[in-house]
């Protein structure tokens, strides 16, 4: 579905992405992890065209993202990324019916049937309720929710995730990634989420692209991406990599430095 | 689920023209000269309607060629100050944006004050001709500085029009300082805003700047309120956000350099009356845009009939009135609703 073919990008003078390829089948769930600074965020910038790779490009179904026009990007990639509020109170549903933009173009006003799309999405997100409440009185979760919905009332075919647990309890970063989960295998959506907490990514992702200092690292199954030692190589702290003993899937424990010593004087 | 629909746009429009004729109708009724309120309506109706009638020369010249133009005038700059206020405020992503924020109020001043110390503002053009030019030359200047590698960064743009605005009050306060008696209670009176000479002419001559303004910047009403989320979600939402940003830009700068050149410096309108709006009817710019043209366009007619009756025969700056009244509205309405986002 999209297919990343050796792009390399750069804002000023140093390379912030070099020779990156990979490839997003469609209905994939990918998570892009990394340290801070690796390029996480950048390459999906790129991946919706607010950046522009100086070397090598982006195919979206075969076809140069180059080419393609901002309201059509818009219809097949939605993208949620980190908090924006507008300036002035929205009401929920001004919210979610932004979504249908793209399919509007010039025209002024939304159709009942762009409202019933939008309600379809909030009955998805459990947003319903507080549909006509100002988006400035929601908590964090609900608010994540409602960006969804704008996402879904898109009608996208891919959606890009910029750190979507970030500021989220436990609860809710379950929750919310239970949902993206959910549009993903019922849906068929193409998700591609940029995240810091590779236990989440390792959970819910088919696939993780780990990336240090602007080019691919390891890329392949969370099982062959997440091992001490690749962890321990590219984030230059200790950790201790093992299996969550319900899922099975890898999963990190950080160690705070000195604790073998400690673990050794224990055994004595 | 409410959604905003062209009925309730078109209603309320409606609603507030209706305000609107009245609030022209109470202006054209009463002044310092006395004409019977009744009268007066009859002659504009029958002036419209092309009949002849009651009044005598002196009230017909009164009502026609005084009080009419000169609310229409107050009329269209009040529509157009708060228009270009609410532009503002979106682009900047700043709610104490004004229309005046970019500068373009100081470079409309500089040239007023060159043709008042030229001796021209006794004629009718040269004044509104010289600070029309003043303010299309700043907005030339800060949107030359204020852009990088072709695109419109807010920040920049601000920094641009705020340091340009600041070295042209040193130019106007140097031009003041040189100034002879009769020149500055001339360059005073701009200054502090003034619809004292007010003719069927500037109405003209500002009508379409305003009228077409408007119309462009409403055909883009959707996409202002996407770029209220920032200027990335807008683009996630595929709108065109650099095209959208310098035609929004330079329109309501447009409107600005028309409006202030025909009366001056009017401080306030452009600030509250979007924030009021906002608060009233929510701040989506399909409704936000319409209903704040005409509700500033009520409000400086208001002001401005209040400013020449208050202390008649002297009239009273009309900025003085619409700060004097407009702010402590403004304070109520602070206190009672949310005007900006509070995360």
């Amino acid at each position: 579905m999209i297919d990343v073919h050796s792009i390399s990008f750069r804002y000023q003078k140093d390379w912030v992405l070099q020779d990156i390829s990979f490839q997003v089948g469609k209905g994939e769930f990918i998570g892009v992890i990394g340290p801070n600074g690796s390029g996480k965020t950048t390459l999906l910038k790129i991946l919706y065209r607010l950046l522009s790779p100086q070397q090598g490009e982006v195919l979206f179904e075969l076809a140069p993202l180059n080419r393609m026009s901002r309201m059509d990007i818009a219809k097949r990639i939605a993208v949620v990324a980190q908090e924006t509020y507008p300036l002035f109170p929205f009401r929920v549903i001004e919210i979610v019916l932004m979504g249908r933009s793209p399919y509007l173009g010039y025209l002024m006003f939304e159709s009942g049937r762009d409202l019933e799309i939008a309600k379809k999405a909030m009955e998805w997100t459990e947003i319903v309720n507080f549909s006509e409440r100002p988006i400035d009185e929601l908590s964090g979760g609900e608010r994540k929710r409602v960006f969804i919905a704008r996402a879904l009332a898109q009608e996208p075919e891919v959606i890009l995730l910029d750190e979507p647990s970030a500021n989220l309890d436990i609860h809710h970063q379950i929750e919310f990634l239970d949902l993206i989960l959910s549009l993903n295998r019922e849906r068929g959506l193409t998700i591609v989420m940029a995240t810091h907490d590779m236990n989440l990514a390792s959970e819910f992702c088919d696939r993780l692209i780990l990336l240090l200092e602007g080019r691919i690292y390891k890329m392949g199954a969370p099982k062959e991406v997440i091992t001490k030692e690749i962890i321990e190589t590219v984030y230059g702290c200790e950790v201790w990599v093992d299996q969550n003993p319900v899922s099975g899937m890898p999963r990190i424990s950080l160690l705070r430095k000195g604790i073998h010593e400690i673990e050794t004087v224990g055994r004595d | 689920m409410k959604i905003l629909t062209p009925k309730k746009v078109l209603t309320i429009s409606i609603l507030l023209s209706l305000l609107l004729i009245l609030v022209i109708l109470f202006s054209i009724m009463v002044g310092s000269v006395k004409v019977k309120p009744l009268r007066s309506i009859t002659i504009l109706l029958q002036s419209v309607l092309g009949l002849k009638g009651a009044g005598t020369e002196t009230e017909k010249a009164i009502i026609l060629s005084l009080r009419v133009p000169r609310a229409l005038l107050a009329g269209l700059v009040g529509a157009g100050l708060s228009v270009s206020g609410a532009i503002f405020q979106a682009l900047l992503r700043n709610p104490l944006a004004d229309p005046y924020i970019l500068g373009v109020s100081s470079g409309a001043a500089v040239g007023a004050i060159i043709a008042i110390l030229m001796g021209l503002s006794t004629l009718s053009v040269g004044l509104p001709l010289a600070s029309f030019i003043g303010a299309l030359l700043t907005i030339f200047i800060v949107f030359h500085f204020g852009r990088q590698d072709g695109k419109i960064h807010p920040n920049t743009l601000l920094l641009a029009g705020v340091i340009i605005g600041s070295f042209l009050s040193a130019l106007i306060m140097f031009f003041i300082s040189i100034s002879q008696k009769e020149e500055l209670h001339t360059i005073i009176f701009w200054l502090m805003g003034d619809f004292s000479l007010s003719n069927y002419e500037a109405i003209s001559v500002i009508l379409p700047y305003i009228f077409l303004g408007f119309l462009i910047l409403y055909l883009r009403a959707r996409h202002l309120n996407l770029i209220l989320s920032g200027e990335e979600s807008a683009l996630q939402m595929g709108v065109d956000v650099e095209r959208l940003k310098l035609i929004s830009y330079l329109l309501a700068s447009l409107i600005t350099s028309a409006s202030v050149s025909v009366c001056g410096l009017i401080g306030f309108v452009g600030l509250i009356v979007p924030h009021t709006v906002r608060l009233i009817f929510g701040p989506d710019h399909r409704l936000l845009l319409p209903s704040a043209a005409l509700i500033g366009a009520s409000f400086l007619i208001a002001s401005d009939t209040f400013a020449r009756t208050l202390l008649a025969p002297t009239e009273l700056p009309v900025g003085v009135i619409t700060a004097a009244f407009g702010g402590p509205f403004f304070i109520y309405l602070l206190r009672t609703r949310k005007v900006v986002k509070t995360l």
